[in-house]
């Protein structure tokens, strides 16, 4: 199998997304993707020690540097962060931007000696990746394949093995020490495993773009998802898809906007397209989106308001007020919680045949009433119950009543019922219907 | 020698276009301090790191935009205002996504740092590409261009610097109450986001014209390095301000001064590591929280608590046995300490003059038997106000009244008597003596 240029950029950017996707995961989890960020700029001055140590891109060297630097910023940002009392974002901040600037110093002072380019550092160089190829079992392979495919498999290996240990660390670190498991020490694990993928992924992406892989992929997987294992393996899907999406865009996209055939960094709309994924997951994820949670919050407002609405028709008719439907609907206009929405919950009366005008008044039908009135009897045993249990004024009854009765099942109805004991009368006089 | 009297001149700002540049890197360094105090207090540091590498794409949209207007895209100030235009939509951009998503602050942050960085890197690209782009200078905001500011930059970084700090001096009593007691403030009518949203724009300010001199990636430093380091020197608000002001200003003086020495010394690189190092120096020795004082702080504690031990232990050995000298096996049981341990305690009492070393092992002096008297005074009012009012059985007492016994004050131990007074105030020890058993 041999692949041309672009199939291997694209097959490195899924690599380097995957590889992201997993140390990604759980710094997300844990509320530490922020940390990806310090780690992907802390490893710089280990990248380019090991680089003058060894004078070459490939080797243990870089790894070994960059892992160590990656795991001492850690170390550092906990001790500036316990000790000195500093605000652990703060500390975190002091930390990488020292290390940050070492290692651009040492780039910079040992530029003319060694090719390492801070820009190289700073946005990664996909388009060259697949020229620099090594001969692999008489294939030509870029050489950027293989260290992306160990840290693969590495990560992948090892959240297989302590799938159950990371997930206790995440979630209940007490809890787990207590069973055995040191959450220092995975916690540190992930610190080199962080810095690890780092050092894989900065030479195909770029340090910063990385930040994006590692965060984007997983915070769109957490729309998705709380199970773990599913928002991993969700988070490398939308990574990789990233990294599809963002190549060809960098071909395409400036050419559409700017005309000219233009293209640009693959790398950057990489992290373009994973925050559009992000964003899209944000506004359609089936129930955490914006757009579910708006649907669903919408929905409950209709019932409410179309409850609201029975529950006045009721009262009318128990008191025996004749109004006309105009008069009714001026008066079902002045609800808050239907004001607006009155076309639409008169449609959705009718339409369920809750309630039909009749000789130009609006009437409840059968299945109108019985619904209303268990919707009123819940509103007086609350009333009931609340001013005998929970000494509330009887000016203030009303509201609260006015939210729970939209809450309560009939189970519930039945238990305050046997709560209110034998009262027939809400605190203001009116009756309790019967169930 | 050389080098000497060349950063000699240089710190004297000997050379002209040097002095310019540098009075304009301190100034800014004064604003970024004073700004970024605020901004560490209010524990948003990190937002300003996402702010900064978010500001990328608005630097090079604003690049794209003028050129595409003819205006060959090297206005200065255009370039700023794209970046301040980014920047304020990022700091927008965060509690949108964070409320939309209820994801975690730093996941947030994550996206909006990387997703930005990556939409420059991509529209860097694109100016690269363009036929008769000249891009140049454009990288010049990621890593700062202290070495080519000229005159009219350094101007204008000074004046809006000290604009900034202006404003920020005028807020600070707002600010304070933003930072401390966020609902006391809604309560006096603060509007907490206004303010929130005031701070972000001084601290997009700063990091705007702080891109000139340190570039997006390091500027963060530039504003919370400085607020950090302060933090160990004082608790008081004002001066801790005014110190993180000082502390940019010299660490920015220094950098600038010693990048300028030589061609390959970044600016950014050397005014971020001479920020740091100012940081490690205020952590190590900061008079009001550095690692030397609280380290001699908690042995002078460890030795008055062990003196205090050796002093009770005795004059209860004496009481319990009826003598008037004891041995080191005698006390050893009394509680956990090893026997070095407690040689070594004996001797520093004794270098005190407080216990004399005899025949018989060892004895109290005269001034060695009061403060033995005080000690075990201290420890038992301390034991009989748990028992009397906190309920604590009198074999547990011990234990709790070791543990506070300590940091008793005069004052406290005058209250103490005068709470517990009427009561048996000659002190006989509630328990039987003689050790933790």
């Amino acid at each position: 199998m041999t692949l041309d240029y672009d199939g291997w950029i694209i097959l490195i950017g899924v690599l380097v997304a995957a590889c992201c996707a997993i140390p990604g995961s759980w710094l997300v989890v844990r509320g530490m993707g922020m940390m990806g960020d310090a780690i992907s700029h802390a490893v710089l001055p280990g990248i380019a020690i090991g680089f003058l140590v060894s004078g070459t891109r490939s080797g243990g060297w870089m790894f070994l540097g960059a892992a160590i630097s990656g795991v001492l910023a850690a170390v550092m940002t906990q001790i500036v962060h316990r000790w000195g009392r500093v605000d652990r974002g703060a500390a975190m901040g002091l930390v990488f931007t020292a290390f940050f600037s070492l290692g651009l110093l040492l780039i910079v002072q040992t530029a003319d000696t060694v090719d390492l380019d801070p820009n190289c550092v700073l946005y990664g160089a996909i388009e060259l990746a697949p020229l620099d190829t090594i001969s692999l079992a008489g294939l030509d392979v870029p050489r950027i394949v293989m260290p992306l495919a160990i840290v693969l498999l590495a990560n992948v290996g090892l959240t297989l093995l302590l799938f159950k240990e990371l997930l206790a660390t995440a979630f209940d670190p007490g809890l787990a020490t207590a069973q055995g498991f040191d959450a220092r020490w995975l916690h540190y694990g992930l610190m080199v495993l962080t810095a690890a993928t780092c050092v894989a992924c900065f030479e195909a992406v770029g340090s910063i773009i990385t930040v994006a892989l590692l965060v984007a992929p997983p915070a769109a997987a957490l729309m998705l998802t709380r199970r773990m294992r599913w928002v991993i393996v969700l988070a490398t899907a939308l990574g990789g898809l990233a990294a599809v999406l963002g190549h060809f865009s960098a071909l395409t996209v400036p050419g559409w906007i700017l005309g000219g055939g233009l293209d640009t960094s693959s790398a950057g709309m990489m992290a373009v397209a994973s925050l559009v994924i992000f964003l899209f997951m944000a506004t359609f994820a089936p129930g955490r989106g914006v757009l579910a949670r708006r649907w669903v919050s919408r929905r409950d407002a209709m019932r409410v308001a179309v409850e609201d609405a029975l529950g006045l028709l009721f009262r009318l008719e128990e008191r025996a007020v004749m109004l006309d439907r105009v008069e009714v609907e001026g008066l079902l206009q002045s609800d808050v919680r239907i004001g607006g929405r009155l076309g639409t919950v008169l449609t959705q009366i009718r339409r369920g045949s809750l309630a039909e005008v009749d000789n130009g008044a609006w009437k409840l039908t059968e299945s109108g009433r019985t619904a209303a009135r268990s919707l009123v009897r819940a509103h007086r045993l609350w009333e009931t119950y609340l001013a005998g249990r929970a000494s509330i004024p009887s000016s203030h009854l009303h509201a609260a009543a006015e939210r729970l009765e939209h809450v309560t099942d009939p189970t519930l109805a039945e238990q305050l019922r046997t709560e209110v004991g034998d009262a027939s009368d809400d605190p203001h006089g009116r009756p309790i219907p019967p169930g | 020698m050389y080098l000497a009297t060349s950063l000699l001149d240089i710190l004297l700002l000997a050379d002209w276009n040097t002095r310019v540049v540098v009075i304009g890197t301190s100034m800014l360094g004064v604003a970024a301090g004073v700004v970024g105090a605020f901004l560490v207090l209010r524990k948003r540091a990190l937002l300003g790191d996402t702010v900064s590498h978010a500001m990328l794409p608005g630097v090079v949209g604003a690049f794209l935009v003028m050129q595409a207007f003819g205006g060959g895209g090297k206005s200065f100030a255009g370039l700023l205002l794209g970046a301040a235009i980014a920047g304020v939509l990022a700091a927008w951009a965060i509690p949108v996504l964070r409320r939309a998503t209820g994801l975690k602050d730093d996941a947030i942050m994550g996206v909006v740092l990387g997703g930005g960085f990556g939409l420059g890197i991509a529209m860097l690209g694109v100016a690269q590409a363009m036929p008769g782009g000249n891009q140049a200078g454009l990288e010049s905001f990621i890593y700062g261009r202290t070495a080519s500011m000229v005159q009219d930059d350094a101007i204008g970084i000074g004046v809006t610097a000290v604009v900034t700090l202006l404003i920020a001096v005028l807020l600070a009593k707002e600010f304070r109450l933003l930072c401390f007691d966020e609902s006391f403030g809604r309560a006096l009518g603060r509007k907490e986001g206004v303010l929130d949203l005031g701070l972000m724009v001084l601290a997009v300010t700063v990091t705007v014209v702080g891109l000139q001199a340190v570039g997006l990636i390091l500027v963060i430093a530039l504003l919370i390095i400085p607020g950090a380091a302060a933090r160990f020197w004082t608790d008081e608000f004002v001066r801790m301000v005014s110190l993180a002001g000082v502390i940019g200003a010299v660490a920015c003086w220094l950098g600038a001064s010693i990048s300028a020495m030589a061609p390959d010394l970044p600016a950014g690189s050397i005014i971020v590591l001479t920020l740091s190092s100012l940081f490690g120096l205020s952590m190590l020795v900061g008079t009001r929280r550095g690692a030397v004082k609280r380290i001699i702080q908690s042995r002078k504690l460890r030795r008055r608590t062990g003196w205090q031990h050796l002093m009770r232990a005795a004059a209860e050995s004496l009481e319990s046995q009826g003598t008037d000298t004891w041995t080191i096996e005698q006390l050893s049981p009394l509680r956990s300490w090893s026997t070095s341990r407690l040689r070594a305690l004996h001797r520093s009492a004794i270098r005190r003059g407080d216990i004399i070393s005899c025949e018989d092992g060892y004895a109290l002096t005269e001034s060695g038997r009061t403060a033995a008297d005080r000690v075990v005074r201290n420890h038992r009012l301390w034991e009989l106000f748990l028992i009397r009012h906190a309920d604590i059985a009198a074999s547990h007492v011990d234990r709790d009244a070791d543990m506070v016994e300590h940091v008793l004050g005069d004052e406290l131990v005058a209250e103490l008597e005068t709470i517990l007074a009427g009561s048996d105030v000659a002190l006989v020890s509630p328990h039987a003596l003689g050790g933790q058993a």
